[in-house]
């Protein structure tokens, strides 16, 4: 295989093996913060173990999210030299500003949430967790602020060399794609913490155990997972328009849309025919040019007058699958989420059992999804590194050969696969125990609003 | 001129912060499996970085981006040009940062993450010396032209190149700088024998690292001669020579007095010292070309990114350096204090 390949094949390896211990940082942190809570405002042992069984997974999480994000930050210089000194004008920035304003308040309050509990107030606690994820969150934003730069360039103007100087830092920072992919990611987050949550809430359910828990928790988890999971189709929307106007080839690679064409076609479902450059499958028409312009009969710009030349189009095949599962699977959280909230404040999800085994089986899904919607971003711009101005084979390494990646691409795996399985054995162990109540702690007053312990008549019901 | 050279200190000063901080955590990762004698006091060791390190390694992180954003070609010379090495460091980084959490949360596979954890701290202590020896001593460089952007200066040579002798003796006092920042910092935190233990393997350390600074010193001379005349001819290497003699001088004489805390803040201010002297003698250069078709190398001065990227970056520096700082130094205050032994937990 040539370098550029074993580079491609490891870059979308570490950074989607990366970005499965993101969303789980980021979102069960927000979990994190409402457990927390509750136990500030009850003060309650139970609430305490609750918060501090989902630290334990949050530390193992996001040690794993720490270490295999430096290799992000290295890959740049390490294998794609080129499109470092090609971009480092503009794109280092946001990778600086992450480190100062949001990775060093992230880790430095980390520490504090793992070791600080009897060492600062209850209050500052609380507040260190506050800090720990608003800082996930700007971390995001900065990287999503340099992605996007890559989808939709902005602020800059073309030196003499040839090579983006920076023209605008604000507007190469909020560049046309920046707001709406910024949601998405972060609200994708949130459902994958929820889903998480909502798994281990519906397993101690099957398993008739840690109820207490569970009705304190998993109302929350639900209410959180529908609202993201709405936000998902909405901010997609949004990214889409912005797609449309900024990325027509990575637009008409979604659809597989060919020809330029009034009434576009949206699929369900479908396979594309690269060589007849058709799809067969299930379409709604008109679809994709209501969601594109806002009505089914206004033009679509094709890949035929998008990118004329086939060597600027992406693999259509490719990014049409994983961007029609991604919406697919977005569609069944938002229904699983529907139904167990409805159930739930219904009062009845409890004993919905196939419902239960619905939610505990289900956590894979936001983690799929993502990497799905990561996938049809950057391969759907593909053959551009940076849209318009740098293609991906241009963007390697001159002086790191095939041997060289091969190498530390085969150490990746074997490493990156320890890494799952410890993490796994971690969180199940985790998991297994259960909120683990401090048996040091002074009894408590219960809280009387609110059943603690199931009644024999719950139980049975 | 003046952002390029402005952007050169700060970068030297993440690296400092790297040195001193994350340094210690390395120093106390090599020194794990041979400092404690029993369970208890490797779980001192553990907790006395557990809440800190994590942080300390975003000075890494930071200059990481630092320097892709203020010197692109630098960054991606360096990184890619010592691609095996930088991927040694990256393996043993990966592998410490899980390494102390996954133990403290999986019993049964405690002997692995105890490996680890020295690995990973034992390979970057030794590789990140060896880097920054072949950018002291020069390396060889030619002007790609394939690619985007036209190109730029590439390395010419292979890796066993890297480890010439020069650059390994470099490594060595790398990896004794760190021990003696590891060893400050475990009797620091330490109580009763394992204090002792420490505090005689710092006092070694430290010996062991001024000797090696002494004799980098001469292999400078004899390897890059301008580079220490150079050093001499400034302000700031003079600043630089004074701190490193004046921090090694008050960490001998906090020692003899039995003040850890000296000891540990003296012996930092000689790291300090020592990555002074480094860019004093650099300047103007991020990195030196030797024995290459491309001998203009990577200076500061003429390959930097634009001024309005400098600028705005300044600015983020300037607001947030100082906010990054007082919060470090509340939780290095919150947790400030010995371990007992029977109080470690982690």
């Amino acid at each position: 295989m040539s370098a550029e390949t074993l580079a491609r094949i490891q870059f979308a390896f570490t950074v989607g093996y990366h970005f499965i211990f993101v969303p789980i940082s980021i979102g069960l942190g927000v979990m994190l913060i409402l457990a927390e809570r509750r136990y500030y405002k009850s003060g309650l042992a139970i609430d305490k173990a609750t918060s501090e069984m989902w630290k334990k997974i949050f530390a193992a999480t996001f040690a794993i999210g720490v270490a295999t994000g430096i290799s992000m930050e290295f890959a740049f210089g390490t294998n794609w030299a080129s499109y470092s000194r090609f971009v480092g004008d503009i794109f280092g920035a946001p990778l600086a500003a992450e480190g100062l304003m949001a990775f060093f308040l992230e880790s430095v309050f980390l520490g504090v949430l793992l070791f600080g509990r009897n060492r600062v107030s209850k209050r500052f606690y609380y507040v260190s967790t506050w800090i720990v994820v608003v800082a996930a969150h700007l971390s995001a934003l900065w990287i999503i602020i340099a992605n996007s730069w890559m989808q939709t360039p902005a602020g800059y103007r073309i030196d003499a060399r040839g090579i983006p100087r920076l023209d605008d830092f604000f507007k190469a920072a909020i560049n046309y794609s920046t707001i709406p992919r910024y949601f998405h990611v972060v609200a994708a987050t949130w459902v994958a913490g929820a889903f998480v949550v909502a798994a281990v809430c519906a397993f101690y359910l099957l398993r008739d155990r840690d109820k207490w828990m569970v009705r304190r928790t998993l109302g929350s988890a639900l209410v959180i997972g529908l609202i993201a999971t709405i936000a998902m189709p909405l901010t997609g929307d949004r990214g889409a328009k912005e797609v449309t106007a900024r990325q027509p080839v990575k637009l008409a690679a979604f659809e597989g849309l060919y020809q330029t064409q009034d009434d576009a076609p949206m699929y369900i479902i479908g396979w594309v025919d690269t060589a007849n450059q058709t799809v067969k499958g299930i379409k709604i028409p008109g679809g994709l040019s209501f969601l594109a312009h806002g009505s089914t009969s206004d033009e679509v710009t094709g890949l035929d007058q998008a990118a004329p030349n086939p060597a600027n189009r992406p693999p259509e095949q490719i990014v049409f699958q994983s961007y029609h599962f991604m919406v697919g699977i977005g569609m069944l959280m938002l229904l699983i989420m529907v139904v167990a909230l409805f159930e739930h404040v219904r009062g009845k999800l409890e004993r919905r059992r196939w419902l239960l085994w619905i939610l505990a089986l289900s956590f894979p899904l936001p983690f799929i999804a993502i990497t799905l919607g990561w996938v049809s971003a950057e391969v759907g711009r593909q053959p551009w590194i940076v849209q318009g101005l740098m293609k991906t084979k241009d963007a390697i390494s001159p002086t790191v050969s095939a041997g060289d990646i091969g190498f530390s691409l085969t150490i990746f795996a074997l490493l990156y696969l320890v890494l799952f399985v410890a993490w796994v054995r971690v969180v199940s162990k985790v998991i297994a125990a259960g909120p683990q109540l401090d048996q040091a702690e002074t009894p408590e007053q219960p809280d009387r609003r609110r059943p603690i312990t199931p009644g024999p008549a719950e139980v049975d019901a | 001129m003046t952002l390029p050279w402005i952007w050169f200190i700060l970068v030297g000063v993440l690296i400092m912060g790297y040195a001193i901080l994350d340094g210690f955590d390395l120093g106390i990762g090599v020194l794990y499996p041979f400092l404690a004698k029993d369970e208890a006091e490797r779980s001192v060791l553990r907790s006395a970085i557990g809440p800190v390190w994590d942080g300390n390694e975003v000075w890494l992180i930071t200059a990481g981006g630092a320097l892709f954003a203020a010197f692109p070609f630098a960054y991606a010379f360096a990184f890619s040009g010592f691609y095996l090495a930088i991927m040694l460091v990256l393996f043993g980084l990966i592998l410490r940062a899980v390494s102390l959490e996954m133990r403290h949360r999986d019993e049964k596979w405690k002997r692995l993450w105890d490996a680890t954890f020295f690995l990973g701290s034992f390979v970057p202590a030794l590789l990140l010396g060896c880097a920054v020896g072949n950018i002291i001593r020069g390396v060889p460089m030619e002007l790609s032209v394939t690619g985007g952007g036209g190109g730029g200066p590439d390395y010419a040579g292979t890796f066993w190149q890297l480890l010439n002798p020069y650059s390994l003796l470099v490594a060595v006092t790398g990896l004794a700088m760190f021990v003696t920042q590891g060893s400050a910092w475990a009797a620091l935190k330490s109580e009763g024998a394992l204090r002792e233990r420490a505090a005689r393997v710092r006092s070694i350390a430290q010996l062991v690292f001024v000797l090696l600074v002494v004799a980098t010193t001469v292999a400078t001379l004899v390897v890059v001669s301008d580079q220490v005349s150079h050093a001499m001819t400034t302000f700031w290497g003079w600043l630089a020579l004074v701190v490193f003699v004046a921090g090694i001088a008050i960490a001998r004489w906090a020692m003899s007095r039995g003040s850890d805390v000296g000891a540990f803040a003296a012996s930092s201010l000689a790291v300090a010292g020592l990555i002074g002297l480094w860019g004093a003698g650099a300047w103007p250069y991020l990195i030196r070309p030797r024995d290459g078709a491309y001998g203009l190398g990577i200076q500061a001065p003429l390959l930097h990114s634009s001024h309005l990227t400098l600028t705005v970056m300044l600015l983020i520096a300037v607001v947030f350096v100082p906010i990054v700082l007082l919060y470090v130094a509340w939780v290095y205050k919150t947790f400030w204090g010995r371990i007992p032994r029977e109080k470690a937990e982690y």
